[in-house]
């Protein structure tokens, strides 16, 4: 087995009233690329938010390279949210170089040829970005600095399919499997079922199937999209 | 960034069977096909699973078990290379146009046709086919 980058035991996460993870138990690989798929409230986005720090569990152990989540677990982590941070009066140029100095590692010749590659202009103006184009400069940001961890929430919701393929695109090159890990959640099933190799489907809070994309196709003769589907019934 | 031939080449996978199978007989056929020639070098793990928009991951069981098959081989810090016996990859057309039949014979089985009807049916079409040239 390989080493874990991610470890996760019995998770919980309570809002007031609601019970967002109900003792989630996970292993994220290094090198692998994980889909995390469920319908919206489905603690998708939860579960990213402690992976990154912004909020405490209530209960339960989170290891990222077997440290408790922190200031040096945060350093290895790229987290992007649904909802971008870029200031709309940046260029993508100047946002690029302001986010630079937050990210060890940081490779502005790496950024300049995403920038490049995803089709965008560095002089062009953030709120004049549409939103497949902002969706894209996310990707530019995670994958421009050597980060151990990826934490990808529904990155191609809402965007055009030109933008999806090109990201998609971007990502099987980008991806560097000997150092990287990769929890992506999307609910466009179909866009990534040949990018990620292992899968969990989160449904109320719990893990209600979860192993390698492959073997769980051979066993079933389903797709994930279908698999989610019969999941959630 | 490589720049990679996946515009020209893009790979339809069914999603419901292993994608690493579905590499495995998409080299097989490119190897039938006489894009790769026996012998021949082909594309590092990173540059292919690039131009098939999969998993490097998953390419790299394709390649583990191509090899495994004995299809490919692999040198110690060089890279894979087809198997330069032309028997062999004789032997996968034969192998992958089976796979195609049966899948064929399954489906129509599906359809309550018995062997003669099939057998009659396929002739029909072949006539067709050959009469409008290639396709």
């Amino acid at each position: 087995m390989k080493m874990a980058t991610v470890e996760i035991n019995d998770l919980v996460k309570r809002y007031r009233g609601t019970q967002a993870l109900r003792g989630v138990n996970l292993r994220l690989e290094s090198g692998c690329v994980t889909g995390l798929l469920g319908e919206n409230g489905s603690g998708k986005s939860t579960l990213f938010r402690i992976l990154a720090g912004v909020t405490r569990p209530t209960r339960g152990q989170v290891l990222i390279d077997g440290l408790r989540i922190g200031v040096e677990t945060r350093r290895v982590t790229a987290y992007l949210p649904e909802v971008d941070a870029f200031y709309a009066w940046m260029s993508i140029e100047e946002q690029l170089e302001f986010l630079a100095s937050f990210y060890p590692g940081w490779d502005q010749a790496k950024a300049r040829e995403l920038t490049q590659f995803m089709k965008l202009k560095g002089e062009a103006r953030i709120g004049e970005l549409s939103k497949g184009q902002r969706a894209r400069l996310k990707f530019i940001v995670a994958f421009s600095w050597p980060s151990r961890l990826i934490l990808l929430d529904e990155p191609l919701g809402g965007i055009d399919p030109p933008s999806r393929a090109r990201i998609m695109r971007a990502m099987v090159q980008e991806f560097r499997a000997e150092e990287q890990t990769i929890l992506i959640s999307t609910h466009l099933v179909a866009e990534i079922e040949e990018f990620v190799e292992q899968v969990v489907f989160l449904h109320d809070g719990e893990v209600a199937l979860q192993g390698n994309a492959d073997t769980l196709r051979t066993d079933r003769g389903k797709s994930l999209s279908q698999m989610l589907e019969e999941v959630l019934s | 960034m490589v720049a990679t031939g996946e515009e020209e080449r893009a790979v339809n996978f069914d999603p419901t069977r292993p994608i690493y199978l579905q590499i495995m007989e998409e080299v097989k056929k490119r190897a039938v096909r006489g894009d790769y020639a026996a012998g021949e070098q082909l594309p590092s793990v990173r540059d292919m699973a690039a131009q098939m928009g999969v998993n490097p991951n998953t390419m790299s069981r394709a390649y583990q078990e191509l090899e495994r098959e004995g299809f490919v081989h692999t040198k110690r810090g060089e890279g894979s290379f087809l198997t330069h016996e032309n028997v062999r990859i004789e032997s996968e057309r034969t192998g992958l146009a089976q796979a195609a039949c049966s899948q064929f014979v399954v489906q129509l089985r599906d359809l309550s046709l018995d062997t003669a009807t099939t057998r009659h049916l396929l002739q029909r079409v072949e006539e067709k086919v050959n009469e409008n040239g290639d396709r």
